[in-house]
């Protein structure tokens, strides 16, 4: 990213990473347009309905039906509410959700910003998705709002405890907050894989937990069922959605996605060896291809590992009721706190006394 | 490229920040705060402290400033009787003011040029995480542990102080919940009719 400039000067340098985060953001917004679907599709399957399957062949075009719908209608905006913030939330919730992709590697070099500290990016800017909701909610000047607000702040902060710690064990194997070193780190195969940890066979009870606990989190840290308690419909109405309308809704919605593929990504990436498949080729029989082809087999594995992750998601919603708020607040803090505490200091042990092999 | 970024995020933190104190609505001044925390970890980036930059956004403004707004969300403020105090309070505030310029120039002053390439976020180490970490967990690890048991004995104090057990709250028992059977709550009667039970 950064070679660009140096290599093709200021002008078309700046040009080509203007073009490469164009590329990307499309690639990402037309993959989320198919993911929305997949998400309808499963979730109806479940439940013994076909789903949406009127526009275009299977219903692939759904998504785009829906999104002409949403910027067509009229957008509404409550006499009582703070028009700036209200307005303001939608927006922020989407620009935080695409800054998080920045660095996010899809295949060897092909990220767009390669950061030192990407894993701490990656959770500092996901703590701060919580914002777009609190606004909402609050800007809104409406009593369920305000409620699924008020929920949702509580219930992100507590997740976020857990998620913080469960990244600290991964940091702790790979030796690097890189998210390349850490995904090369798990190269050698499936049982380098940071989920089963084979190399280090005492850590693989260790980790398998940590990864259930981590995917438990991200549902709560996305507002997914079953802990969708800020939207739940029962009580709320639809919590902090409640006065939206039109393309505001829509860029939530949209931000909302993006953040549970964020999540399918950053497990991908911590846990299941990011875009490395699960048999190591070696290096004679790769080199025959040009470097195109297996970066695109890169990316083709990276995304079958999320799609696998969103499909978990979308079978987690249709088929786990909902939870009571303080069995939430009781499962984050008195569960999954201690656990992930323990699991640091026993990975971190480890570490310093056994010796990492990689 | 680097200066020009440097002055567009300084720019933004003065702004924001007196945009904290001249808000009207209080949820507004904790927003621009906000504003002024991120973009400050913007200017801590650029001298190279990217670490941390990261722990700023995630523990200020992911966690602290969250908790900030939670707790100005549920105030009920009356924005006539906000204003009216301002004159009382301003020559304190000034005070706070000048005392708060005047250590900031002293220590321009005291840093000769104050050049801002001169500085050097990582001391001895490859990256800034290294460097802090050397520079916490080896070079000063008993004062960091005993910083970290104050905490915890600040922690413990605020539980002590706001822990009540009130007598007869009816409160839930998980255990006792999850171990409850079908058999225990309900049971098959067979009703002989015109009888009732």
């Amino acid at each position: 990213m950064s070679g660009l400039i140096e290599n093709n000067g200021l002008l078309i340098g700046w040009l080509l990473v203007l073009g490469q985060i164009g590329l990307f953001t499309l690639v990402l917004s037309l993959s989320i347009a198919f993911l929305l679907l997949l998400d309808r599709k499963v979730w109806a399957a479940v439940m013994m309905r076909k789903g949406p399957n009127v526009v275009g062949p299977f219903g692939l075009m759904q998504s785009f039906a829906d999104f002409g719908k949403f910027l067509l209608k009229e957008i509404i905006i409550p006499a009582g509410a703070n028009k700036t913030v209200f307005l303001l939330a939608p927006i922020l919730t989407l620009t935080l959700a695409f800054a998080a992709w920045a660095a996010i590697p899809v295949a060897p070099g092909w990220v767009i910003s390669d950061l030192n500290v990407g894993i701490l990016y990656l959770f500092a800017i996901s703590s701060l998705g919580v914002y777009g909701i609190i606004m909402g909610g609050w800007a809104s000047n409406s009593k369920y709002p305000f409620l699924g607000s008020l929920r949702s702040a509580a219930q992100m902060v507590s997740y976020e405890v857990s998620i913080g710690l469960i990244i600290v064990t991964v940091i702790l194997l790979a030796g690097s907050m890189n998210l390349t070193t850490i995904v090369d780190n798990q190269g050698g195969g499936f049982w380098t894989w940071h989920l089963f940890s084979f190399n280090n066979i005492l850590m693989f009870p260790v980790m398998v937990v940590v990864f259930v606990m981590f995917f438990v989190s991200a549902l709560a840290e996305t507002n997914r069922p079953p802990f969708d308690l800020p939207e739940a419909e029962s009580e709320l109405v639809a919590g902090y959605q409640v006065e939206y309308s039109s393309t505001p809704y829509l860029l939530f919605m949209f931000g909302e996605y993006l953040n549970i593929v964020l999540m399918c990504a950053m497990m991908t990436l911590l846990f299941l060896g990011g875009w490395h498949g699960p048999i190591a080729l070696g290096s004679d029989f790769v080199n025959q291809f040009p470097a195109w082809i297996v970066n695109l087999g890169h990316v083709a594995w990276f995304m079958a590992k999320i799609v696998f992750f969103f499909f978990l998601f979308a079978l987690v919603k249709a088929i786990v009721p909902r939870y009571r708020y303080d069995q939430l607040m009781r499962l984050g803090w008195k569960i999954f706190l201690p656990t992930a505490l323990a699991a640091v200091v026993i990975v971190g042990g480890y570490v310093v006394y056994a010796g990492v092999q990689t | 490229m680097e200066l020009i970024a440097f002055y567009i995020f300084a720019a933004i933190v003065t702004v924001s920040a007196l945009a904290v104190v001249a808000a009207r609505n209080p949820v507004h001044s904790v927003l621009w705060l906000i504003l002024a925390f991120f973009t400050s970890a913007g200017l801590l980036v650029l001298i190279g402290a990217e670490f941390l930059a990261m722990l700023l956004v995630v523990v200020y403004v992911g966690a602290v400033a969250v908790l900030f707004l939670f707790v100005v969300m549920m105030l009920d403020v009356d924005f006539v009787e906000l204003k009216q105090g301002f004159l009382s309070y301003l020559p304190f505030g000034a005070l706070i003011g000048i005392a708060f310029i005047a250590e900031i120039a002293l220590a321009g002053f005291a840093r000769g040029s104050g050049n801002m390439a001169q500085f050097d976020a990582s001391p001895g180490a490859e990256t800034n995480t290294e460097a802090i970490g050397q520079v916490m967990y080896t070079d000063y690890f008993l004062l960091f542990q005993l910083a970290g048991l104050i905490l915890l004995v600040a922690m413990i104090g605020a539980i002590v102080l706001t822990l009540r057990h009130k007598p007869g709250v009816k409160r839930q028992n998980i255990a006792k919940q999850t171990a409850r059977r079908r058999r225990d709550a309900t049971e098959a009667v067979q009703v002989e009719p015109g009888k009732g039970l």
